[in-house]
């Protein structure tokens, strides 16, 4: 058991490090630490990525076969920890660590082979079509419907929360192919392509101001039959398989470490007038320091229980409560500490790029918009009270 | 970066949870709390046939050469049976302070019979509350000609009543600043009183006090200077392994819990079909995950590779995080075993109890919060 890295992971590190150096410039670095929402937008992610796909490091999970690096569970971390604390965009996940995967397991050789390349070199920007109007929680009860028509499917109804929908040129979705009296039997898994004749995005603005998610409207939307994956009414497998990626699959605590650090260098700073002198911040700062801790050793965990060819089981629920109540926890104690700064409600979009000089100073910009994006951590990918029941259900055996 | 346990690591919890479950059945902990010494001896002597005494201390001596990893696995498994022996007195606190500190002779003429399990020893240097920190000592201990004299009050010594000999902290008059020395002093010498009582949960506690008790020269452990930087060293090591049994309290709790709501039913369904039990159940089971790894981190991180800043951080934070995930786990386990949970019927009582004590030991929660906060911003600043 050790913690500490080994000669060979930490001259990884020293080559991923040198690699940040030289490739992730000044100005992508800024835009992306005043980036407010989950995901960062496309300008900033498509140059990161452009880097990041001529070394082969887009996709640090994929195995080589399909394009990954081929790397160890601690190179991966190695590699997570070190974009995350040099504050790099985040590349979207819904490409490489939800569709991706699920393609691999389940999808056909002609899919694998098409996709996953366009994955990999940003081509296609992909969205999720999961929750509908009526079907949050209650994912199951969805009711997009896709009827089979000859070579195609004829899809019609209402997908809803769909993040960057906007910009993405596809969709996975969970649509119903059937009735039957267990709702998840008549579900499956499509891909749909967004210019497809007959869709209609409606863009949601969020109380940050930002807009990050859509309702997407079918009416009569052909999806060519080719683009089923897996068996029909097997796709609450594939969606089950790909909601465990998104909550546990990749590691969060580097990402959280780096809001912890961001908010402890604005603890140190005149713009928070040196909040870290009082004694209550500086034991906030102390407790989440613990609490990503606590996270990050159950990630690594995960990573060696991976690495050891072990499965590491319903653990993603876990990992999914901490890791977004914790990201509350920072973004909370980021507003308690710009004070009256906290007054100023900015919604133009995007921060990196504003007209005029705003009247707070840049450094205290972003704070309260991703505390009020951020309520949604514990929101989406199944709700912390979702995970409760997930883990009651399947670790504890209520 | 790798935290798989090695195949000996593996090896050793096997070990430890057969044999607390061989010896700390309900029975058997209710009947070794009524021995006056607060545990059975022949289990002091298994410990020792398993090679257990001897797991922190260095080959040389008899030991096994462990680390604190070890000392947290068999930790765990103590904690989930809530076993009473003396062991983070006789061989994490006293024992360990032995052999890092102690002359070749003490080294020598003691670690062999404290691995053998013949010699159990005391750690007696608390006076105030622990709030104060360890470097508040007024017990005193003067030097002439015939050897030493110690004179001073110890509170909470843990198993002191079955020590056969006690290791003190004192002052030196002469001595500049904050120097602190420790004696070795056996049980029955002259002018050493002890008082002594239950401890919370099983075990026992005491209270002692040294009127001018004759000591002979090599009495004090080492060749001289000032023993506080071992002291924390020691203690910090101490609240990782506190930490590891507090996880493994928090697990027998959780478990007796989780069967219970499985099995008690009201309004003709167990309690665990209310989404209200089973979503206070899935928190109980996190902050158990929790605790587990913070246990496990303090113990990779307070060895002797690390330096003293990080190896406090890191026992403290351990205090800290399981302090509060033990409470509220151990709060919750009685509050959904309803009355029966405050009864002496079960045995959730004694763990709660023993929460108490994991609380109370070497610090609050409060004080060891304080701790990282100070730590952590020298550590940032430097």
């Amino acid at each position: 058991m050790a913690l500490s890295c080994t000669p060979e992971e930490l001259r990884f590190r020293d080559e991923v490090r040198a690699f940040i150096a030289a490739r992730l410039s000044p100005e992508l670095r800024r835009a992306s630490s005043l980036n407010v929402s989950f995901f960062s937008d496309p300008d900033i992610v498509a140059p990161w990525q452009r880097a990041l796909h001529e070394r082969g490091w887009v996709a640090p999970g994929w195995p080589q076969e399909h394009g990954g690096p081929g790397w160890t569970a601690p190179q991966r971390w190695i590699f997570e920890s070190e974009c995350a604390a040099a504050g790099a965009p985040q590349l979207s996940p819904m490409g490489i660590k939800m569709v991706g995967p699920v393609l691999m397991r389940f999808g056909t050789s002609a899919q694998k082979k098409f996709y996953l390349p366009r994955i990999l070199s940003g081509e296609d920007r992909w969205c999720q079509g999961y929750s509908e109007p009526g079907s949050g929680s209650d994912l199951a009860s969805l009711k997009t419907r896709a009827v089979r028509r000859g070579d195609h499917y004829i899809v019609n109804g209402t997908k809803i929360w769909t993040t960057h929908a906007h910009f993405a040129n596809r969709m996975f979705a969970l649509v119903r192919t059937s009735d039957e009296p267990r709702q998840q039997d008549g579900i499956s898994f499509l891909l749909i392509d967004m210019a497809s004749p007959g869709i209609t995005i409606r863009p949601i603005m969020m109380i940050s101001g930002d807009h990050d998610v859509n309702q997407v409207f079918f009416d009569e939307v052909k999806v060519p039959v080719t683009n089923l994956v897996g068996e029909e009414g097997r796709g609450w497998t594939c969606g089950k398989y790909l909601l465990e990626f998104e909550r546990g699959g990749g590691v969060n605590s580097p990402k959280l470490r780096y809001a912890l650090e961001k908010v402890r260098g604005l603890a140190n700073s005149d713009l928070s007038y040196k909040a870290i002198s009082h004694p209550e911040i500086a034991t906030k700062l102390s407790e989440i320091e613990l609490d990503v801790q606590t996270l990050e050793f159950l990630e690594l965990q995960v990573l060696s229980a991976l690495q050891r060819g072990e499965n590491p089981g319903p653990v993603s629920s876990v990992l999914k409560l901490r890791a977004s109540e914790i990201h509350q926890a920072i973004s909370r104690v980021g507003v308690e500490m710009v004070g009256q700064n906290a007054l100023v409600e900015e919604r133009r979009r995007p921060l990196h790029a504003l007209n005029d000089t705003p009247i707070i100073p840049e450094g205290v910009l972003s704070v309260v918009p991703r505390h009020l994006n951020g309520r949604a951590n514990t929101i989406f990918g199944g709700s912390s009270e979702i995970q409760r029941d997930i883990i009651a259900k399947q670790v504890l055996g209520l | 970066m790798d935290l798989s346990p090695s195949e000996a690591q593996r090896m050793l919890r096997h070990s430890a949870e057969r044999f607390i479950a061989e010896h700390y059945g309900p029975a058997a902990r209710r009947h070794a709390m009524q021995d006056p010494m607060g545990f059975k001896r022949e289990n002091w002597r298994k410990l020792a046939d398993l090679g257990w005494l001897g797991l922190p201390f260095p080959e040389e001596v008899g030991g096994f050469g462990g680390g604190p990893v070890e000392v947290a696995i068999l930790m765990e498994e103590f904690g989930r049976g809530l076993a009473t022996e003396p062991y983070l007195s006789t061989v994490l606190l006293a024992g360990t302070l032995i052999a890092e500190c102690g002359t070749e002779e003490q080294r020598m003429g003691l670690l062999p019979a404290i691995i053998n399990g013949e010699r159990l020893l005391s750690f007696a240097h608390y006076e105030s509350d622990a709030r104060a920190g360890l470097s508040e000592v007024h017990t005193v201990a003067h030097t002439d000609n015939q050897g030493w004299m110690l004179h001073g009050r110890k509170m909470a010594v843990l198993d002191a009543v079955s020590a056969d000999v006690h290791m003190v902290s004192a002052r030196l008059p002469d001595a500049q600043g904050v120097g602190i020395a420790l004696f070795l002093v056996p049980k029955d010498a002259a002018g050493v009183r002890l008082r002594d009582a239950p401890r919370l949960g099983g075990g026992r506690v005491a209270e002692l006090t040294f009127e001018q008790a004759r000591l002979p020269p090599d009495a004090r452990l080492g060749t001289g200077g000032d023993m506080l930087p071992a002291i924390e060293g020691v203690v910090d090591r101490a609240v990782a392994a506190l930490c590891a049994e507090a996880a493994g309290m928090m697990r027998s709790m959780f478990d007796a819990t989780l069967d219970y709501t499985k099995v008690r039913k009201q309004f003709g369904r167990p309690l665990g079909a209310n989404q209200v039990i089973r979503h206070r159940l899935a928190d109980m089971y996190v902050q158990c995950e929790e605790a587990r790894a913070m246990a496990a981190r303090a113990a990779l991180l307070v060895g002797a590779d690390t330096d003293s800043t990080q190896r406090s951080l890191a026992a403290s934070g351990a205090k800290v995080k399981i302090g509060r995930c033990a409470r509220n786990v151990a709060e919750q386990a009685v509050q959904l075993h309803g009355a029966m949970g405050v009864t002496d019927e079960l045995n959730l009582g004694l763990y709660f109890k023993r929460v108490l004590v994991f609380e109370a030991l070497f610090g609050s929660v409060d004080y060891h919060l304080q701790r990282h906060v100070k730590l952590f911003g020298n550590s940032r600043s430097e």
